[in-house]
């Protein structure tokens, strides 16, 4: 049956011009946030001679020298020290955090709620705080300026994040799957390890790596906890007061390449992880 | 069955949660709460256990102190960041709600700042705003300005270029809180709105905006609360020209060599956060009562 | 009437075809719905179904083909310009909202004045039987009654299309059987086209106009529930349709001197002399033989009027006494025929049955086309 098919012009015309502003504003969003990085990698490799001419935006000359320069001054020292704290950061808070992420995840209990409110309360709190009074206290216990003190200190921020976020790994883990365990011969521990362990281990893995990531850009407790051994963070606030620019580059090179390397390998998950847990 | 037929191992295992608890609270009460309280000794006693105002007096009147500055400038740096950060993240937000190719890619991408340390956002700002920096050169190469534009050393530029750094750096922590939100709110009640009717604006307005709301206000609190620590941007761009609390509260530990005035500064910035947290909480509250949820 | 266009419209879907990314999801759809029919999509998940609902609706746009309403190509229109309305399969009825506001919703964006949208959020309240729940809120209702809330909504603009997703699978089965009949008698009264789309036969063949069954991306039929019934178009169809399902013989053609044979490993069935026209081109080739399971009989048992008839024998292997029915599984060999009868009638396992076959509504396929020759 053939019959008059009217088609709008308009609408088609519409409907594309809808998808050009859609990539207009997504290709603004992505250059606004990728731009610093790419020059800040741009400059902190560039010859002095080719940044300084005001005609030249964009090098073609490179050189390490700057990053050289900074790692003589002790970023590499600093950046292992940071390496250690987050590992130590990740160690302590797991160890203490997870038992009691599979407590809420698991048990009903009298005093569940409040307790954890408390915990959401206390991952607004400024931790800050506790910097000062603590470098006191580390100076009685011998822990001032050691990797171990700030690793303790970033363990304490990081806690109640690492609940929150095991207890909801743990509790997308359908406990159908443990009590199975349980009717097979496990005990409730056993249950844990052989079953729910294994099955948590990639939102596990990405809270580890969140972890990581912010005990590494952690830079106030640091800072004051540390003189001598001082992670990348503190290093690099310490230095920039009399430093040149192109140390000041080089810092940031070195602060954003493994920030880059995160977000390659784990992408996926921190977006995940950062918005369930951020709220 | 009588209680004594119980083993005791099953009448312990009422407390397992417990237990299991147990190691994260001693270890806030050492490592949060003894802090605190040694924090408030720091800043109201002094070394023999007296109660002093001397360092309320050297905050507030000492040489140097720049105290009213620094309450000021964390403020307003707060009250003009935080508007600007919050109304892109949500647009940001909004847009990538819609499908597009390259969206993962994309999504990557802006999330980027999240991953690096506030020292390292001023750094790559400073790149970008030098005098030689990329900023001035391709504006200058481009004919639209003729000198370039110093950011650094005026105190008013250096503003400025604080505000531009925090709003790169932090808007994607927002974001982050908006859009999972956002994934939350299954398609289908869009879906069906569009169906029935409703326009862009309408269907934001009457359906995205309203099951947002928890989102938002999170996003909100958690920004702001944030936002009276703001320290590694400034120390880096602008030094003392800018002084905010937190780095107030640095200096006076580490060049001051007064504990007492750095946790008092601490304190400060704590009481600050409970305040404005309490009052946002009260707000929302009252929006939800009104709103018969 | 109080908005512009609200005549019943024609529905029409030409070459539609759909890509997400590698899987092709609708091979060419060409499917015609007249106005004011109620036209089921039938097929197994992922058949392709709701993909060419959502199109309908605007949701997705095609890869390929072209959407009409009327004589209108609205294609690229965006979902809220082309005066339709949707049931959701998750009812997606706003959490956020009371009843009242949610069946109200589309009323408010058209901008009807106050009185006339209370006026028709109460008659579509009443007609679905929700007319107490008006101020509840959705966290509050169970999903019967969210379902009916989103039928409310979507009848109380008077759309010119009314598409439903598999509106009633999430219900309980009695609940399911009883909105079954409130819908198509809904539908009559207010007289709207109706696309709906399903999975479960019984729902296709008992409110259904027509049904297009439809299996990876592709319609095998469009027809009555009769002629879906009784004249399936390929192997697909017949063996979708009917529960239990149809039973599906490779037999060979054979001529013979009164008729053709189709001959099958356990037995030989006789047709007469009329089938020889029909079948000559498959003489000595396979084909597919499928006979449903009620229209065999047990010897006792056979309808006095059968016209033409032959018999296979089998051994009973199991029985599935249902109360109203009986369902026999035969083994005649090599295979288990399922045979539908009676429920007063109850063999034993073991037994040896003769079984009566209705030639007249027996089937032949191609062995390699599986389309329907008889």
């Amino acid at each position: 049956m053939s019959r008059e098919v009217l088609v709008k012009k308009s609408d088609i015309v519409k409907y594309y011009l809808r998808k050009i502003i859609i990539a207009g504003l997504v290709t603004i969003a992505v250059t606004w946030v990728a731009l610093p990085f790419i020059m800040t990698i741009i400059y902190a490799l560039s010859d002095p001679d080719q940044y300084y001419d005001p005609h030249i935006v964009i090098p073609t000359r490179y050189t390490l020298e700057h990053i050289h320069k900074l790692i003589v001054l002790g970023a590499w020292n600093a950046t292992i020290n940071s390496v250690i704290v987050a590992v130590l950061t990740i160690l302590f808070s797991f160890a203490i955090g997870l038992p009691a992420g599979y407590a809420f995840a698991r048990y009903a209990f009298k005093g569940k709620d409040s307790l954890k409110l408390f915990i959401v309360a206390l991952r607004m709190f400024p931790m800050m705080v506790i910097a000062v009074p603590l470098l006191v206290l580390y100076f009685k216990l011998g822990l001032a300026d050691t990797l171990l003190g700030i690793a303790l200190a970033h363990t304490a921020m990081a806690l109640p994040f690492v609940i929150l976020i095991t207890s909801g790994i743990i509790a997308g883990v359908p406990v159908e799957y443990e009590e199975a365990g349980l009717v097979f011969g496990l005990n409730r521990i056993g249950a844990f390890f052989r079953i729910t362990l294994p099955l948590a281990l990639p939102g596990l893995a990405a809270a580890a790596i969140f972890t990581f990531i912010m005990s590494w850009n952690e830079v106030f407790i640091a800072a004051v906890l540390s003189f001598q051994n001082r992670t990348l963070p503190a290093f690099i606030l310490n230095l920039i007061g009399g430093a040149t620019d192109f140390i000041k580059f080089a810092g940031a090179f070195i602060m954003v390449i493994p920030a880059l390397v995160f977000v390659f390998v784990a992408g996926k998950y921190l977006v995940r992880m950062w918005g369930i847990t951020l709220k | 069955m009588s209680n004594e037929e119980i083993p005791t191992s099953v009448k312990l295992s009422k407390y397992t949660p417990y237990f299991l608890i147990l190691p994260t609270l001693a270890y806030m009460v050492f490592f949060i709460g003894y802090p605190l309280v040694q924090g408030i000794m720091l800043a109201f006693f002094d070394e023999q256990g007296r109660f002093t105002l001397e360092n309320v007096n050297y905050l507030l009147y000492g040489p140097g102190s720049l105290f009213w500055d620094a309450l000021k400038y964390t403020i307003l740096l707060a009250a003009v960041i935080i508007p600007i950060q919050v109304s892109i993240a949500f647009g940001l937000a909004l847009l990538f709600n819609l499908r597009f190719p390259g969206k993962n890619a994309a999504l990557y991408t802006v999330i980027l700042p999240l991953t690096i340390s506030d020292v390292a956002a001023g750094l790559i700002w400073y790149v970008m705003l030098g005098q030689y920096g990329f900023f001035n050169k391709i504006l200058m190469n481009l004919g639209i300005i003729s000198h370039p534009i110093i950011f650094f050393g005026i105190k008013d530029m250096e503003f400025i270029a604080i505000v531009i750094t925090e709003i790169w750096r932090a808007t994607a922590i927002v974001f982050i809180i908006i859009y999972a939100g956002l994934q939350m709110i299954s398609h289908e009640y869009y879906e069906a709105a569009e169906v029935f009717g409703a326009t862009t604006w309408q269907r934001f307005r009457y359906i995205v905006f309203p099951l947002l709301l928890p989102s938002l206000q999170a996003a909100l609190i958690i920004r702001t609360l944030f936002a009276f620590q703001i320290f590694g941007v400034v120390w880096t761009l602008a030094g003392r020209d800018i002084p905010v609390l937190a780095g107030e509260a640095y200096y006076a530990q580490t060049e001051l060599l007064r504990p007492g005035v750095a946790s008092l500064y601490a304190l400060i910035i704590a009481g600050l956060s409970i305040a404005v947290g309490a009052l946002y909480i009260k707000f929302f509250k009252a929006k939800y009562l009104e709103a018969g949820m | 009437m109080f908005m512009g266009d609200t005549y019943m419209v024609d529905v029409h879907l030409r070459g539609v075809v759909k890509r997400f990314g590698k899987t092709i999801a609708l091979r060419g759809i060409d499917l015609d719905i007249n106005d004011g029919e109620f036209v089921v999509l039938l097929g197994p998940s992922g058949c392709g179904k709701t993909t060419t609902l959502r199109i309908i609706a605007g949701l997705e746009k095609p890869t390929k083909g072209k959407v009409i309403f009327g004589n209108r190509d609205v294609t690229y229109l965006p979902p809220r310009e082309r005066n339709i309305s949707m049931v959701f399969q998750s009812y997606a009825v706003w959490p956020h909202m009371t009843v009242y506001d949610n069946i109200a919703f589309p009323l408010k964006i058209k901008k009807v004045p106050k009185e006339e949208i209370d006026k028709r959020v109460k008659w579509a309240a009443e007609l679905l039987q929700i007319s107490e729940l008006l101020n509840r809120y959705p966290h509050q209702l169970s999903g019967g009654q969210r379902q009916r809330v989103a039928v409310a909504r979507a009848i109380v603009v008077e759309p010119q299309v009314l598409l439903m997703d598999e509106p009633l699978s999430n219900l309980d089965a009695l609940l399911r059987v009883k909105m079954r009949s409130e819908i198509k008698k809904l539908q009559r009264r207010i007289k709207v086209t109706t696309i709906y789309v399903t999975h479960d036969q019984v729902e296709a063949m008992t409110m259904g106009d027509r049904i297009a069954v439809m299996n990876a991306g592709k319609i095998m039929q469009v027809g009555t529930p009769w002629e879906i019934y009784n004249k399936p178009a390929n192997v697909f169809v017949a063996g979708f349709i009917g529960s239990p399902q149809m039973n599906f013989i490779d037999v060979t053609i054979e001529e013979a001197q009164d008729g053709v044979n189709l001959v099958s490993s356990d037995f030989t069935i006789k047709l007469p002399q009329e089938y020889i026209s029909l079948l000559k081109d498959y003489v000595g080739k396979t084909m597919i033989l499928g006979i449903r399971p009620e229209h065999m009989y047990p010897l006792g048992y056979v309808p006095a009027n059968l016209q033409k008839k032959d018999k296979i024998k089998g051994v009973v292997d199991f029985v599935e006494a249902l109360g109203s029915d009986t369902i026999i599984h035969l083994n005649t060999g090599s295979k288990i025929i399922v045979v539908k009868t009676s429920g007063t009638y109850r063999p034993k396992i073991g037994e040896e049955l003769e079984i009566v076959i209705d030639l007249d509504k027996i089937h032949l396929f191609d062995k390699n086309t599986e389309k329907a020759i008889i």
